[in-house]
């Protein structure tokens, strides 16, 4: 039992980054309509954001938590202004080929000066276990997983208990009667792509002292987190974060019991929830 | 709207996760010096996760093979024009099989080298047997390709999984790591890794307490790492038989759980200098694992090693190392046979002893082309005695040729 305990809280762990970037991407996508492929190379920037940092100027993880995010939140609401924003317009596949060109384009410049391989970082906080009463964790991970869960939660109540937050909701939910109500909707729409990008660096600097940092960890992990947007029903912010964390759980406890299941399990339930809920849990349906 | 994308991105999601699929060509025969050029052609990962294990680098070290060659030879030379070509396979094998053909049939190579990526090499190795043109393998580790799949076209010219494991697997068990729990990646290489690690493992006296496939790629390794304490018998060595980007996942996360302090030390089955860069060489210091030769593990290395790093600004891995040295013995084989067909040349190399930079007391065996030399037993240097920042390798021991690789396989018959 404790040994179940323990993998379902680390299924916890690994659903703390699904569920930052599935956030992220749920905001973006509700209001911009926009799938951010570049989310996953966000990510990974978010991580050698970090690693940067502390090459460059020496400043250690807190430093990169507060500053990588932020600076990364700002490139994205000029790439939002400079880019996306002209293709909002189109058929929604052009902006899906923009953010996934974006994406294969920061992955080669980053190889091209860091190269394939992984990348130190040394400057990670915790490094001991704590003691959680029925079993021991690192102290580490215990942190992203309170980080993620405060994050998403701040997220919840901005989203339904302010003002903004019920703009943003109703823009995401009937656009064009928000803006028969006279609310200049186009004026959120780039604070909140910038932070869903800053979501997506938050979780690469978390990643950063407990997983590789390298050009791939983006790609690897994205198609994972585009399975769970999809089971939590795309645009729905609870979905998301609920279906992160789920997913998560999935895969430790898949892991240890159902060990050849642990990579299909996800893509199974996607499967599952799109025969059963085209829109996926969590997601409205839409009159085409 | 909503309904019709979530189709769109479930469909890229899978999509991502296949890959294309391979084309055919025609095939062409050969003379003396089939259109009077000797070609090698390296089919490599010029991007991805090998591409500084093998990559742009394994191109320059056959490059270096080819101007040292024309140098030594100058006008007696079998031809003068002799060319080097590269493809990148992206580490998948449909791939490699369309650019193998493509590099055989119509870029005239007349031998590949490199390859990293046992499915990737497994393919290219059909198409040498159909192309019935010369492949030497220095990339890949999957003991396949000199068993069951063995073809007279291919060579096995650096490493394999058998080495990896009987030198580590063997030493650790005998130092005392007598319980293990082994996890392996869950794809062609992870799982030969692991069939030849059990063996070398019981066959030292130790016991496998327990052994789990993990998903790959993955970054998170967690439910293993809580696992293994609570094993029964509880295991004290944890064989990690991830490479590369899992494998520094692996380590990271084996230092937060303190796996160390609870008794089980870490054995890895395959080290490069990369990795080391990657982890860092102060948390791997003292680290047990097996290569196949490092670059200043002798004077002649070093001197080569010396000359590659002139050229490139690095040093190189064992694989480029060994691409030079294979391209090397090619390009003299093709000279004493004064042809470039793979049937003069493979007369020329089966059976061959020798002893280069890299491979030490060598034998060409003629009954499966594996290529047999000493290996080392090696540990990760305290990076306080490293002589330069990429000096990560100490000696411990050399395993000597005849004990590094398996015997020849019975699944294997070239004629």
């Amino acid at each position: 039992m404790t040994s179940f305990l323990q993998q379902a809280f680390n299924g916890l762990v690994s659903g703390s980054f699904y569920a930052l970037l599935a956030l992220g991407l749920a905001v973006i996508f509700g209001m911009l309509r926009v799938v951010n492929f570049a989310h996953g190379a966000l990510y990974m920037l978010g991580a050698f954001g970090a690693v940067a940092l502390a090459d460059t100027t020496g400043l250690g993880f807190w430093w990169a938590l507060l500053l990588v995010p932020l600076a990364l939140a700002l490139t994205g609401t000029l790439l939002e202004r400079l880019l996306i924003r002209r293709l909002t317009a189109l058929d929604p596949l052009y902006n899906f080929l923009l953010t996934f060109g974006i994406a294969l384009v920061c992955q080669d410049l980053l190889r091209m000066k860091y190269g394939a391989h992984s990348q130190p970082y040394e400057r990670g906080p915790f490094t001991g276990s704590m003691d959680l009463g029925l079993f021991d964790f690192p102290r580490y991970q215990v942190f992203v997983l309170a980080v993620s869960v405060t994050l998403c939660l701040a997220v919840w109540l901005l989203l339904t208990h302010t003002r903004i937050g019920t703009i943003v909701r109703a823009a995401t939910e009937r656009p064009e009667l928000t803006r028969a109500f006279g609310i200049d909707t186009g004026r959120w729409v780039t604070p909140v792509f910038g932070f869903g990008v800053g979501l997506a660096a938050l979780a690469g600097v978390l990643a950063a002292p407990m997983r590789a940092v390298n050009t791939g960890m983006g790609s690897d992990l994205i198609i994972t987190v585009f399975a769970v947007v999809v089971i939590g029903g795309l645009g729905s912010v609870f979905g998301s974060v609920l279906a992160g964390f789920t997913i998560g759980m999935l895969q430790a406890l898949g892991n240890l019991y159902v060990p050849v299941l642990s990579q299909t399990s996800v893509y199974l339930l996607m499967a599952v929830v799109l025969l059963v809920r085209p829109a996926g849990l969590f997601g409205k349906e839409e009159p085409a | 709207m909503k309904h019709r994308l979530s189709t769109v991105v479930a469909t890229a999601a899978a999509g991502a996760l296949l890959a294309g699929c391979g084309g055919g060509g025609p095939s062409s025969g050969g003379g003396k010096i089939s259109d009077d050029k000797i070609v090698l052609g390296v089919l490599t990962d010029l991007s991805g996760v090998y591409a500084d294990i093998a990559g742009p680098n394994s191109v320059q070290a056959v490059q270096m093979a080819v101007d040292d060659f024309k140098k030594k030879y100058g006008d007696k030379a079998v031809t003068q024009n002799i060319e080097v070509i590269k493809a990148d396979h992206q580490n998948k094998p449909e791939i490699a099989n369309t650019q193998a053909r493509e590099m055989y049939d119509r870029k005239q190579a007349d031998a590949l080298f490199d390859v990293p990526t046992s499915s990737a090499a497994l393919a290219v190795q059909t198409v040498a047997g159909q192309a019935k043109k010369l492949y030497f393998n220095t990339g890949a580790a999957t003991t396949e390709l000199a068993g069951k799949t063995c073809n007279p076209y291919t060579y096995e010219w650096a490493y394999d999984t058998y080495m990896l494991a009987h030198g580590t697997g063997s030493a650790v068990t005998a130092q005392g790591g007598k319980n293990w729990y082994t996890i392996y990646p869950d794809y062609a290489f992870g799982q030969d890794m692991q069939k030849k690690f059990e063996t070398a493992i019981t066959g030292a006296g130790g016991t496998i307490v327990a052994k789990d496939p993990t998903p790959f790629p993955s970054d998170n390794y967690s439910t293993f790492l809580l696992k293994a304490p609570r094993l029964k018998p509880k295991p004290n060595v944890l064989g990690a038989l991830q490479a590369g980007g899992d494998l520094a996942n692996v380590v990271k996360q084996y230092e937060q759980f303190k796996l160390k302090d609870k008794g089980i030390e870490l054995a890895i089955g395959l080290l490069f200098d990369s990795d080391i860069k990657a982890i860092g060489a102060d948390k791997l210091a003292g680290t047990t694992f097996t290569t196949a030769w490092f670059w200043n593990v002798d004077p002649k290395a070093q001197a080569w090693a010396d000359r590659f790093k002139e050229r490139t600004g690095q040093r190189p891995t064992f694989v480029q190392a060994a691409d030079y040295s294979a391209a090397t013995h090619y390009l003299e084989a093709a000279q004493k046979a004064g042809s470039d067909k793979a049937a003069d040349v493979s007369k020329e190399l089966d059976g061959t002893k020798f002893s280069d930079f890299f491979a030490h007391n060598a034998t060409i065996r003629a009954e499966d082309h594996r290529i047999v030399h000493d290996a080392y037993l090696a540990k990760v240097k305290d990076p306080a005695k490293a002589s330069e920042p990429g000096d990560y390798t100490e000696r411990v021991k050399t395993i000597p040729a005849a004990e590094a690789f398996d015997k020849p396989s019975p699944d294997c018959h070239l004629s």
